[in-house]
C-alpha cells in the first residue's frame, strides 16, 4: 500500500479531550460583560422594593437627580412610556409586567425606578436617595393559603391567586385531541389496589447561582437607528427577538452579543427587566448603558427554581406492581410569569411517568401567584421535581412491601421492546434500555455490599442508609411544536483559505464546552487537527440564527445542526477537490477525508490536501461547471422528536446521632446520554449536576418569612454545597443510542441533578426509617434530622 | 454589594492609627482582615466615613512566649498563621485548632484575630476560647494601655468593652495543653451555631477545676458558670456528660434563627461543652 507523508490523524469523537476554553478562563483572559468598556458608557443602578407587597403611593426622585454626575432618574411609570409589558414564552394567560414596576409591587427586590449616572458607585448611591412610599398589602406568602377564596390577590383578573390550572388522566391520552380518555379507571385502580402509599412532599424553592451574576450592556446608535446588546445570557438569538419587539425595532436592527458566560443553570434563559431597561434608556439617554448584578440583587430578583408541592399517592399490588398514580402538584411561581415560568412546571407532571409502566394516572396542577422572585427555569426545569415525587414514592412503596428498591422498579421498568414508548401523558420515549442500567449501578456500587456495610453499622449503633432512584428525563429540546421560540438549531461551516475551518452554532455555550466538543466533531468529519478549528457562538451578527442552550440541547439538536452543515461543507470540498484531480477522473462520491487529505478511499496517493483544495476554491480557476465559489454552508436541524436519557443513582449517607448532622458517605451515577463525543465534558456536567442536585436534597433553600421578606438573601445565611460536603463521586455509563439525531447522542447537562436528589433523600429516609420515619423534607437540616430523631427517643 | 464612599488611610504604625482614630471621630473604623467589615459595607450595614488599616503593622504581629511563660498573640495576625504556629500547636493546641476551623481557606489568609475579638459576632470561634484560657485583650489608646479579662471584655451581640479610639493590640494567655473547642457549623457561613471552649486542671483522672465558655448560642461568649461547677473534682472523661448535660439550660439568652432554633441549641449547647471536654481530658 502506498503512504503519503504526514501525520495520522486519530479519531477525536469519544476522547478524553481537555476544555480548549479553560485556559483563557482560569488565566483571567475571557470577556465576560463587565469587561466591556465603551467610550461615554453610564451606569444603571435599579431602586428595588424593600417590602413584598404594595401600592406605590409616591417616588421622590428630587435628591437623587440633585446629585452630581446623575444623568437620568426614571419611575417605572414613567420608563412604560418607552417600553410595554414584557413578553413572555408560554401560551398561558399572564398579567401584565413591567420591566420596572408601575404601580405596585409584588416582591422584595422588585425595581420601582432606575438612576443613569457616571459611575456604578453614584448610580447606587442616587438609588438609595430615591424616596418610595408604599401602602402596604398583606403578603401572600403559602402557596396554599394562596388559593383560599377571599385570599389577598396579587393580580386583577387571577382569582385565587391562580395563574395555570391543569387537568389529565385515566387510562391515557387521545394524542388525536389531547384528552383524557377515561378518568374513573384511576378511581377503580386505586379501590382495586392492595397497597397505596400516600405523601405530601415539597420540592424547595432554589436559588441557581451561578458564579457570575447577570448583566449587560446596551448601546443605541441614533444614527445608524442599530441597538447593540451584551448579555450574561443563554440565549443572544431569543434576546435579540424580543429586545427588538419590545423596543419596535426589527430583529435587523439589533445585535445580541453573550460574551463569555459564568454560569446559567437555566436562569438565563429568561429575558430581564433590567436588559429591556438597559436598552429603552440607552436609547433615551444616547449613550451606552451599563448594569451589572450584585450577588444581592441575584438573590432577590434572578429567577428562582423548584417550589412545587406535591400530593403523591401511588397505587400498587403486593407483588409491587404499579397499578396507578395519583399527582396534585401546586407549584409557587413567585409573583409573575416570566419567559418560561408557567412552562416549567407542566414538564414535572409529564415526566412523572417515570422509567414504569403505568396503566392509569391522574395529573392535577395549580399554578399560584405569591409575593416572591418569580420562578422559571433552573438546571432540570421540572424534571427533578417530578421525578423526586415519583422516586420518592415508589421508594415509600418498596418499604412498605418489604421489597428491593431496585428489584421494585425492575418490576415496573417498561421492558425494551416496548420502545418507542407512549407515556400516558402524552410522550413518546424515543429508546430506552433499563435494567442493564439498572444492573451497572448495583454492580458499581455493589449494592449487597453496601446493604451489609449499612447493616453492620447500625449493629455498632451507627444512624447509616442507603438509597437508590432511577430517572428518565427530556432533553434535546425542541421540537418547535413544543419551544414557543422554535425548536430547531443553525450551524454554519466554513472552510478558510488555507484549510482551518470557523464554523458557528447557535447553542451559546455558557460552559458547557461546545468549543471543544463541536471541534472534536468537525475534526473528525475532515480529519483535520483540532487546532484548525475555530468555534464561534454568542453574536448575533457572527451566528446568522440560533435558539441557545438550554434543555439539555447543545448536543443533541446544536450539535445535529453541525454536523448537517459540515456535510454541506464537506461535500463542496469534495467537489473541488475532483475538479483539482480531473485528470484522474476522480468523482466526488470517491472521496473521503483522511489525515488531512481530500483522497480517493483506500488509495492515499489519489489526494490533495485539505488546505490546497481549500485555496482553490477561493481562486477556483477554472470554476468547475455549475459551482460557486468558496465553502460556506449552513444548516438548521429541526428534531423530530425528543430524547429521553436516564440513568440510575445510588448513595449511601450517615447521621449524627446527637446533632442530625447528614454526611453524604458515597454517590454512585450510572447514566446513559446515548452517544458520548467527549467523557471528560460529560463526567464534567455529571459532577456539577450531581452537587446541585445533592444541594437540593442537603444545603439549598430559599426561605421567606411571614412577610415575604427573603431570610436567605446571602451566602450567609444560603446554605452552597461545598467541595468538602462531597464525596468522590463513581460514575459509570451505558450506552443506548437515539434515533432523532444522526450523533445518537441525548444529552446530559442536567442529568445530574435529577437522579441524585430522590436518591439522596431515600438514602436519609432509609437510614431514618429505624425510627420510624417514612419522609423527611428537604434539605436535611441537621435540626429536622435532629428532631426526627428525638420524636423517637432518640432511640433506633 | 457596594460599599457608600469613604476615605482610605494605611497607619505605618500604631501611634499614628490611634491619632487617625482621634482625628476620624466616630466616623472612624479599623481594617484589618476585613472580613467582618467589608461584607457589612457592602451591604451598606456599616458605612465608615474612614478606614484606617493596621492589617500590615509589625505592632501587632507576632506569636510569642512571654518571660512569665504566657503566650502572646499580636492582633493583626491572620488566622492561618495563628493555625501554623508551632508554639500554639504545643502548648496551646486549642488555639491553632480553634483557627483552622474558622470559615474557608479565603477567610483564614485574611481575617485576624483581633479583628475577630473586636468585632465579637455572637457566632466567632475566638472568643469562647480565650474566655476559656482566661485570656487577657490588650488595649491601647489615646489614655494609654490598658488590660481587660477576655470575660469582661465581651460584654453583648457585637459589642465588646472598647472605647471610641482604642485598638485591640493582642491577646495573652497562660499555655494550656488540655483545652479543646469543638462547635457545631452553620452550614452556610461557617460560624459556630453552638461552639464551646473547655479548658481543664487535671489531676490524674479527675478535674481540679474548668472554664468553659460558649460562643453562637447566645449573644456573646460566656462562661458555662454550671458546667465548670459540675466538673470540679469530677472523673473524666467518664463525668463530662452529666457535667454537660446542663449545659444550655443556664444560659438566659438564646439565638433562633433558620439555622437552629432556641431548643436545638441549647440542646446542642450540652452536646458539644460534652465533646470540649471529652477532647481536652484526652490531651490530659
Amino acid at each position: 500500500m502506498t503512504t503519503v507523508d504526514g501525520p495520522v490523524l486519530p479519531k477525536l469523537i469519544g476522547e478524553r479531550v481537555k476544555r480548549r476554553e479553560d485556559p483563557r478562563l482560569i488565566q483571567g483572559q475571557a470577556t465576560y460583560v463587565d469587561d466591556i468598556k465603551l467610550p461615554g458608557m453610564l451606569h444603571l443602578a435599579f431602586k428595588r422594593s424593600d417590602i413584598a407587597h404594595g401600592i406605590i403611593q409616591s417616588i421622590d426622585t428630587s435628591a437623587a437627580e440633585a446629585m452630581e454626575g446623575v444623568e437620568l432618574v426614571i419611575t417605572g411609570a414613567e420608563l412604560a412610556e418607552h417600553l410595554g409589558p414584557m413578553p413572555i414564552g408560554t401560551p398561558f394567560p399572564a398579567p401584565d409586567h413591567y420591566s420596572v414596576a408601575t404601580d405596585r409591587v409584588r416582591y422584595v427586590g422588585e425595581p420601582v425606578a432606575v438612576v443613569v449616572a457616571e459611575d456604578r458607585y453614584l448610580a447606587r448611591d442616587a438609588a438609595d436617595a430615591i424616596e418610595v412610599e408604599y401602602e402596604e398589602l398583606p403578603a401572600v406568602v403559602d402557596p396554599e393559603a394562596a388559593m383560599e377564596p377571599g385570599s389577598t390577590t396579587l393580580h386583577e383578573g387571577f382569582e385565587r391567586n391562580i395563574a395555570v390550572e391543569s387537568y389529565w388522566g385515566g387510562t391515557g391520552v387521545n394524542p388525536e385531541t389531547a384528552q383524557p380518555e377515561d378518568d374513573s379507571a384511576v378511581d377503580a385502580a386505586f379501590a382495586e389496589a392492595d397497597v397505596v402509599v400516600t405523601q405530601r412532599m415539597l420540592n424547595q424553592r432554589l436559588a441557581p447561582n451561578a458564579m457570575e451574576p447577570r448583566g449587560v450592556v446596551a448601546h443605541y446608535e441614533p444614527g445608524r437607528e442599530y441597538l447593540t446588546v451584551w448579555s450574561a445570557t443563554q440565549n443572544p438569538h431569543i434576546l435579540r427577538t424580543l429586545v427588538a419587539a419590545l423596543m419596535g425595532l426589527g430583529e435587523h436592527q439589533v445585535r445580541a452579543v453573550a460574551p463569555e458566560v459564568g454560569g446559567g443553570f437555566g436562569c438565563k434563559i429568561n429575558i430581564y427587566g433590567e436588559e429591556y431597561a438597559a436598552a429603552a434608556l440607552s436609547r433615551l439617554v444616547k449613550a451606552p448603558v451599563k448594569w451589572i448584578e450584585d450577588r444581592t440583587e441575584a438573590f432577590l430578583t434572578t429567577t428562582h427554581g423548584r417550589d412545587l408541592l406535591g400530593y403523591i399517592d401511588l397505587a400498587a399490588k403486593s407483588d409491587g406492581t404499579i397499578t396507578g398514580l395519583k399527582a396534585r402538584i401546586i407549584a409557587d411561581i413567585g409573583a409573575y410569569e416570566v419567559l418560561l415560568t408557567a412552562m416549567i412546571p407542566t414538564l414535572t407532571g409529564l415526566m412523572m411517568n417515570g422509567v414504569y409502566r403505568l396503566p392509569v394516572v391522574r395529573h392535577e396542577l395549580t399554578e399560584v401567584f405569591t409575593n416572591k422572585t418569580p420562578t422559571d427555569a433552573y438546571r432540570g426545569a421540572g424534571r427533578p421535581e417530578g421525578l423526586y415525587f415519583l422516586e420518592r414514592a415508589v421508594d415509600m412503596l418498596a418499604r412498605e412491601l418489604d421489597m428491593d428498591p431496585g428489584e421494585i422498579r425492575r418490576k415496573n421498568f417498561v421492558p425494551a421492546d416496548e420502545f418507542p414508548f407512549a407515556t400516558q401523558g402524552g410522550l413518546v420515549y424515543d429508546s430506552g434500555n433499563y435494567e442493564p442500567c439498572l444492573d451497572k449501578a448495583l454492580e458499581v456500587a455493589d449494592w449487597q455490599g453496601l446493604l451489609a456495610e449499612r447493616d453492620a453499622a447500625r449493629a455498632e449503633g451507627r444512624i447509616v442508609g442507603v438509597g437508590l432512584a432511577f430517572y428518565v428525563e427530556v432533553c434535546g429540546l425542541g421540537p418547535s411544536a413544543v419551544v414557543p421560540t422554535g425548536g430547531w438549531e443553525h450551524s454554519g461551516v466554513t472552510v478558510e483559505r488555507g484549510g482551518k475551518v470557523t464554523a458557528t452554532t447557535g447553542a451559546s455555550p455558557h460552559g458547557q464546552g461546545n468549543e471543544t466538543t463541536f471541534a472534536q466533531m468537525l475534526a473528525d468529519h475532515f480529519s483535520i487537527p483540532l487546532e484548525d478549528i475555530t468555534i464561534l457562538h454568542g453574536d448575533t451578527s457572527v451566528v446568522k440564527q440560533g435558539i441557545g442552550t438550554f434543555g439539555s440541547r447543545s448536543q443533541a439538536v446544536g450539535g445535529a445542526a453541525l454536523i448537517s452543515a459540515a456535510g454541506k461543507a464537506g461535500d463542496k470540498m469534495k467537489q473541488f477537490a475532483a475538479a483539482l484531480m480531473t485528470d484522474q477522473e476522480v468523482s466526488p462520491e470517491d472521496l473521503v477525508f483522511e489525515d488531512g487529505r481530500i483522497q480517493v478511499e483506500g488509495a492515499p496517493e489519489v489526494s490533495k490536501t485539505f488546505a490546497e483544495v481549500a485555496d482553490f476554491a477561493y481562486v477556483p480557476v477554472p470554476l468547475p461547471p455549475g459551482m460557486e465559489p468558496g465553502i460556506s454552508e449552513e444548516a438548521f436541524f429541526e428534531p423530530e422528536n425528543n430524547t429521553y436519557p436516564f440513568g440510575c443513582h445510588i448513595s449511601m449517607v450517615e447521621m449524627d446521632r446527637e446533632t442530625g448532622e447528614t454526611k453524604l458517605l458515597k454517590l454512585i451515577a450510572v447514566d446513559d446520554c446515548g452517544n458520548v463525543i467527549n467523557p471528560l465534558i460529560v463526567e464534567g456536567q455529571v459532577h456539577g449536576g450531581l452537587a446541585q442536585g445533592i444541594g437540593q436534597a442537603m444545603f439549598e433553600e430559599v426561605v421567606y418569612d411571614e412577610d415575604g421578606q427573603p431570610v436567605t438573601a446571602s451566602f450567609m445565611d444560603y446554605v452552597m454545597p461545598r467541595a468538602a460536603d462531597l464525596p468522590t463521586f463513581e460514575l459509570d455509563r451505558t450506552v443506548t443510542t437515539t434515533p432523532i439525531n444522526p450523533l445518537g447522542a441525548k444529552g446530559v447537562g442536567e442529568a445530574g441533578t435529577i437522579g441524585s436528589t430522590p436518591c439522596v433523600v431515600n438514602a436519609a429516609v432509609d437510614a431514618l426509617s429505624p425510627f420510624g420515619v417514612t419522609h423527611i423534607e428537604m434539605p436535611l437540616r441537621p435540626e429536622r434530622v435532629w428532631r426526627l430523631i428525638q420524636e423517637n427517643g432518640g432511640q433506633s | 454589594m457596594i460599599p457608600t464612599a469613604f476615605d482610605y488611610r494605611r497607619a505605618t504604625s500604631v501611634a499614628e492609627a490611634l491619632a487617625l482614630l482621634q482625628e476620624g471621630g466616630p466616623e472612624a473604623k479599623l481594617l484589618a482582615g476585613g472580613h467582618s467589615l467589608i461584607p457589612m459595607m457592602k451591604q451598606r450595614l456599616a458605612e465608615p466615613g474612614l478606614l484606617i488599616d493596621i492589617g500590615g503593622l509589625d505592632e501587632l504581629r507576632g506569636i510569642e512566649e512571654q518571660d512569665d511563660g504566657d503566650i502572646a498573640i499580636g492582633a493583626a495576625m491572620t488566622h492561618a498563621e495563628i493555625a501554623a504556629s508551632e508554639l500554639l500547636r504545643a502548648q496551646a493546641p486549642i488555639v491553632a485548632e480553634t483557627a483552622a476551623a474558622i470559615g474557608d481557606a479565603q477567610v483564614r489568609n485574611r481575617g485576624t484575630i483581633g479583628g475577630s475579638l473586636a468585632h465579637a459576632d455572637p457566632g466567632a470561634d475566638l472568643p469562647a476560647v480565650m474566655v476559656a484560657l482566661d485570656a487577657t485583650i490588650a488595649i491601647l489608646g489615646p489614655n494609654g494601655d490598658r488590660q481587660v479579662a477576655a470575660e469582661d471584655f465581651f460584654q453583648d451581640i457585637l459589642t465588646v468593652d472598647l472605647e471610641e479610639g482604642e485598638i485591640v493590640t493582642g491577646v495573652c494567655f497562660a499555655p494550656c495543653r488540655s483545652a479543646a473547642y469543638a462547635k457545631l457549623e452553620q452550614r452556610a457561613s461557617k460560624f459556630a451555631l453552638v461552639g464551646v471552649a473547655a479548658a481543664l486542671t487535671l489531676d490524674g483522672g479527675s478535674c481540679s477545676s474548668a472554664r468553659v465558655a460558649v460562643t453562637g448560642a447566645s449573644s456573646h461568649a460566656q462562661r458555662l458558670g454550671g458546667v465548670e461547677d459540675a466538673l470540679a473534682g469530677a472523673s473524666l472523661p467518664d463525668g463530662a456528660a452529666s457535667a454537660a448535660a446542663g449545659a444550655g439550660d443556664g444560659l438566659e439568652f438564646v439565638n433562633e434563627d433558620l439555622h437552629g432554633s432556641e431548643g436545638y441549641r441549647r440542646a446542642m449547647t450540652a452536646v458539644f461543652a460534652r465533646r470540649a471536654i471529652e477532647a481536652a481530658a484526652g490531651r490530659g
